[in-house]
């Protein structure tokens, strides 16, 4: 506990904040394996007879409990992990294994203050949950959770909730604002340009789903660090522009900047796919659901792997629903506690790969030397049921 | 030549001596160096190649990631990492990395921050000192 507060008193000084306040929960990133010092710190800790203070849950992993073969151990890595994942759970973390625990029942609610470290957990939770946090970087976010306070500073205050730039997109086209690939989209064109400060965006659809909100906290956490965005008449501190923005850059997002931000995601040419990679962040339950609506009782082409990465804690609501046999006769693999993007590397991603998701499709071809196809989860679909890259015709983003 | 003693915030205390090495743009502990190595392995990064290992660091910002504290824990805990580092904006990550390597490890390295005028004068130092108290000592600049 020493170290904790160490490391805690250590952070407060250098983001300047004149105290420490007590938070709610937090979800930890340091469960993540990078390395051998990871397994050291916990062990320490556990050592040291440390306890949590407040409700802890745990990101994702680089390697999956439930199906512990799914990626090679040649350099020892994926028993590491494992290692790394039992000694958090020894700890007393929840374990979630998840990139968007924001899916799961028992979180933190609006207002409330906590620590997550995950970039795409950090924005969505600020933003979409209207929660408060900062991005707390790996160790910091562990003793956060021991002492059970953070620093009262950046995301935690009023000012530091201000947005800095306003994106304008009400001049976008309807079947453009209402599509599922737009907030993939719009994440990762905003992402490039805010780098890491506070933005507002005026013009999202009032239809805009959790899993919309979902794809621009990943996207712009990935391509920039963009760790809040008010999302007016959408997201619960922007009823109106002027309730987050009063001054500061601004500037209309045009069809062209969309477009330009798929041909940078989506390196791949047309032609035949030797995989899908769907669930970045995890799969929600309404994205299976309308996986099985698009599918409609067809399945993938014969020898093509599909991936649909998700919680537990989604797998069983699926699994109650009575989907998993339906989405595994249709040819679709559902890997738990991990993501498909990183190394060591899935054997059967390899090639060319598809997927509707633009975090995805920003990482996987520097980790895993992949090419990629972004598309949108109907076109996924249709894709893999033909084994090849299907555009919709006449779409917004090609006419 | 006279020698400078420029006097520095203590991000992460502890003394160290060593040459210098300045970074010609920002680096991501995690992603863009190796920890095995101590090698910089970001392909867009101007000093590609280049080994941190024991030397004094000078880097105005590091790139924000949040496994930086892991990546530079993991390089102390190998005796790839800088000897100490030096940057003019004070790093979280950076500072909390190195602590929990010092208390595992029981190895040093400090990081200081300096005004954008004392990290000219520094920079232009082939060997520095720092001292526990967050002196730096530049010999004949």
């Amino acid at each position: 506990m020493q170290l904790a507060t160490r490391l805690l008193v250590q952070a407060a000084e250098i983001m300047e904040a004149p105290y420490l306040i007590p938070i709610e929960f937090a979800h930890i990133d340091a469960c993540f394996y990078t390395g051998q010092a990871h397994v050291d710190f916990v062990r320490y800790l556990l050592a040291n007879g440390a306890k949590l203070a407040i409700p802890t849950w745990t990101n994702s992993s680089v390697a999956s409990l439930s199906s512990p073969d799914l990626r090679p151990d040649t350099s020892g890595m994926v028993s590491s992990a494992h290692e790394l994942m039992r000694a958090y759970a020894e700890l007393g973390c929840v374990p979630t294994w998840t990139c968007a625990p924001y899916q799961l029942p028992g979180g933190p609610k609006f207002g409330d203050h906590i620590a997550a470290g995950e970039s795409n957990a950090v924005s969505y939770y600020n933003s979409v949950v209207g929660c408060r946090t900062n991005k707390y970087g790996d160790y910091l976010d562990v003793a956060c959770a021991l002492v059970g306070k953070v620093p009262f500073a950046g995301l935690h205050t009023d000012e530091g909730r201000r947005a800095r730039l306003h994106f304008d997109c009400r001049e976008l086209p309807d079947d453009c604002r209402t599509s599922d690939l737009f907030p993939h989209l719009l994440g990762h064109y905003m992402g490039g340009i805010a780098g890491s400060r506070v933005v507002t965006v005026s013009g999202l659809s009032p239809s805009t789903t959790k899993d919309g909100g979902k794809a621009i906290s990943a996207a712009a956490a990935a391509s920039g660090g963009i760790e809040l965005w008010h999302g007016v008449g959408v997201t619960p501190e922007a009823p109106e522009l002027a309730s987050v923005f009063s001054s500061g850059d601004a500037t209309s997002v045009h069809i062209d900047d969309l477009r330009r931000a798929h041909s940078e995601l989506s390196t791949a040419r047309d032609g035949p796919l030797d995989a899908i990679a769907l669930g970045t962040p995890h799969f929600s339950f309404a994205e299976f659901g309308e996986v099985l609506r698009l599918l409609d009782g067809r399945h993938a082409k014969t020898g093509l792997s599909c991936f649909i990465s998700t919680s537990r804690a989604v797998h069983e609501v699926i699994a109650a629903k009575g989907w998993l046999g339906t989405l595994e006769a249709a040819g679709f693999q559902i890997p738990l506690d991990v993501c498909t993007y990183y190394s060591p590397r899935i054997p059967a991603l390899r090639g060319r790969v598809m997927t509707n998701a633009a975090k995805w499709a920003y990482y996987a071809p520097g980790m895993l030397d992949v090419e990629v196809a972004l598309g949108s989860l109907r076109e996924c679909i249709e894709s893999a049921v033909r084994g090849e890259v299907w555009r919709e015709p006449n779409s917004w983003l090609m006419r | 030549m006279a020698d400078a003693i420029i006097s520095a915030t203590i991000v992460n205390a502890g003394e160290a001596e060593g040459s210098v090495l300045a970074l010609d743009a920002p680096l991501s502990f995690w992603g863009g160096f190796d920890p095995r190595t101590g090698k910089i392995l970001d392909v867009h990064h101007p000093q590609r190649g280049l080994s941190l290992a024991g030397v004094i660091l000078l880097m105005r910002e590091a790139k924000g990631s949040g496994s930086a504290p892991g990546a530079i824990a993991e390089a102390i805990r190998l005796g790839t990492a800088p000897a100490a580092i030096i940057l003019v904006t004070p790093d979280v990550n950076l500072a909390i990395g190195a602590q929990v390597a010092e208390t595992l490890y029981g190895k040093a390295c400090p990081v200081l921050s300096v005004n954008a005028r004392d990290f000219e004068i520094l920079r232009g130092a082939a060997k520095l000192r720092i001292s526990h108290r967050g002196a730096i000592l530049a010999k004949d600049v």
